[in-house]
């Protein structure tokens, strides 16, 4: 009887290859409880800051319909936020404490949303193309090892098609309208096209936790990987569009079935990670504004809450 | 989760009868508070207290959102001068505005923001239960499909109001000091202009008396519970039914229609 060998960790390994679930209550190691809660809380994180760049155009949107569009949009990352939370919250952390290291800066969210929403063409190009990166980091994770995680992005990535495919639609509105329209859309795509390729992290050579993570299945596919794809499928619309992607270096290449694309500028991609972007200090400024202007909120409903238990417990 | 919000209604088939067009005022003005309200919830949008609220609080624009176009595309409908939901909501100036002062006072602290909410849906839920069985169809048809939100609406305000009354003592001082900046708006909501009269002697309008008692009812209630007092004796202001409005809704009218006034006459 061979298993009786296996220690805990090898038998948690077996699961894992054998594509068996891990649910909260099972035996797992620190270390992949650690790195779950990490990449978790990182991800309900992004989804929270990342409701502000795009929140910046709600009150100025240029149709009631893109408004309620984009508010429906923006409010669905809020419920995307609640549901990695709570994913989260399975493996022992709290929310508390996961925001506490938010707003200490001990927590990462995604960098992309250290980039300023300019123009209304913004609203456009986050859509078709950070919801687009998002969606190609995230379906894979509908597989990944840990239930809670994976079916939180079930629900999410179900979301996530609706806001690339509004996002892409903007864009062809610009596309298809006047002049200014089309210059509003190339200008969005100029500033937005290298930091969406920034968005699936550092090279795979420079990447040193992806083995371990492709191991335990939370990661799929490398960053290289997911990077190609993301150009292959983006360069087409951006055609379709009559954009041009702004890499001089971008060209098709046959042999590999693939574009070959010019060099993230990794000192740009550094620079904002480590907090030097247009935008890292406001947006952890909101974040940490709204929730210390909330804070007698939450105490208020705590307090009428513990009030009403008593008022019932003396009642019954 | 939002593709309800954003249907447009349906069009009747048939043009609006006289009478009906009579009521184009009224419609706007409905479509002209929907939307202003909207537009301060949605301000929130990011910045909430606690992310459950935050939700909450766009869900209840997206429907203020939703019932505003709803008004306003019936409200183009029966002007039939080729004007659009879109033209009505960015193309028209302050005083052209006909929402009531209440829905365009900034949003403050959140006590402002749910004290705001639960005077407007008091009313709110209470028109829409007369209009949805009133003479005109469409309207009622609007009221119909809105005053399901306007009853989560007004569960929603009147729990926070209860919480933050009977919270904390900063809770209640916040909520107290919303109470007295914000009660003079009440007034007008139930006070008919003289648009609101016509439309009302036509029997096309319901009569406020009725929604006035309705209102104070609940919010003797609901204070009752949140350990508030109900403000007497408070001069009302109005004026924005009438286009006379406070200084808040210039700079909100700036933001809301920044995009159609650089960008005249473009397809977004
Ligand atoms: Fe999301
Ligand atoms: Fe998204
Ligand atoms: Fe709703």
């Amino acid at each position: 009887m061979e298993t009786l060998e296996l220690t805990q960790e090898e038998q948690f390994q077996a699961r894992i290859d054998a594509d068996v679930r891990i649910e909260p209550k099972d035996w797992m190691p620190d270390a992949y409880r650690k790195t779950l809660i990490r990449q978790i809380s990182q991800h309900a994180h992004s989804e929270l800051v990342g409701m502000l760049p795009e929140g910046n155009w709600i009150t100025r949107a240029p149709s009631l319909k893109r408004k309620s569009i984009l508010l429906a949009k923006v409010q669905d990352e809020a419920g995307h936020g609640l549901y990695l939370y709570s994913a989260a919250e399975t493996l022992g952390a709290s929310r508390d404490q996961m925001l506490a290291d938010l707003h200490s800066g001990k927590a990462k969210y995604s960098s992309i949303f250290n980039y300023p929403t300019l123009s209304w063409a913004d609203m456009g190009c986050v859509g078709w193309l950070v919801d687009g990166a998002a969606i190609l980091n995230q379906v894979p994770l509908c597989r990944t090892s840990y239930g809670p995680y994976a079916r939180a992005m079930v629900r999410v990535c179900k979301e996530e098609s609706f806001h690339q495919r509004q996002g892409f639609e903007i864009m062809q509105t610009l596309c298809e309208g006047s002049p200014e329209q089309k210059a509003m859309a190339q200008e969005g795509l100029n500033r937005w096209w290298w930091p969406t390729l920034m968005m699936f992290g550092p090279k795979d050579s420079e990447s040193p936790n992806t083995a371990q993570s492709m191991n335990w299945r939370i990661k799929r596919f490398t960053n290289d990987e997911l990077r190609q794809k993301f150009v292959d499928m983006m360069v087409p619309q951006a055609e379709f569009l009559g954009l041009t992607v702004p890499d001089p270096n971008l060209k098709w290449n046959e042999a590999k079935q693939g574009y070959d694309f010019g060099d993230v500028d990794w000192e740009e991609f550094w620079n904002v990670v480590k907090g030097n972007g247009m935008c890292n200090k406001e947006r952890l400024q909101a974040r940490v504004q709204a929730h210390e202007e909330g804070a007698w909120v939450r105490e208020a409903a705590l307090a009428h809450a513990e009030k009403r238990k008593q008022r019932e417990a003396v009642a019954a | 989760m939002m593709t309800d919000s954003t249907m447009p209604a349906q069009a009747p088939a048939a043009a609006p009868s006289e009478t009906q067009a009579q009521l184009f005022p009224f419609v706007l003005q409905l479509a002209d508070t929907s939307l202003i309200l909207a537009h301060r919830l949605s301000e929130w949008c990011g910045h909430g207290p606690i992310l459950e609220q935050d939700l909450a609080m766009a869900n209840i624009a997206l429907d203020f959102l939703g019932e505003a176009r709803s008004y306003y595309q019936y409200a183009a409908e029966l002007e039939g001068k080729g004007r659009t939901e879109d033209d009505l909501a960015y193309l028209r100036s302050a005083v052209e505005y006909r929402n009531p002062l209440l829905v365009e006072q900034p949003n403050g602290d959140f006590a402002v923001t749910i004290v705001r909410q639960f005077i407007y849906d008091c009313f709110h839920y209470h028109l829409l239960l007369q209009l949805k069985s009133g003479p005109d169809a469409q309207l009622a048809a609007i009221a119909e499909k809105s005053v399901k939100e306007a009853a989560y609406h007004i569960k929603w305000s009147s729990e926070w109001v209860i919480r933050l009354g009977d919270g904390t003592e900063e809770s209640r001082r916040r909520v107290e000091k919303a109470i007295g900046n914000l009660w003079r708006y009440s007034g007008e909501l139930t006070t008919p202009s003289a648009t609101e009269q016509a439309l009302q002697a036509a029997g096309l309008v319901p009569d406020y008396a009725a929604i006035q008692q309705q209102m104070a009812a609940h919010i003797a209630r609901v204070f009752e519970e949140a350990t508030l007092a109900v403000p007497e004796g408070v001069f009302m202001q109005k004026g924005g039914k009438d286009g006379r409005h406070t200084e808040h809704l210039g700079y909100l009218l700036a933001e809301l229609q920044y995009m159609q006034r650089t960008y005249p006459g473009l397809e977004w």
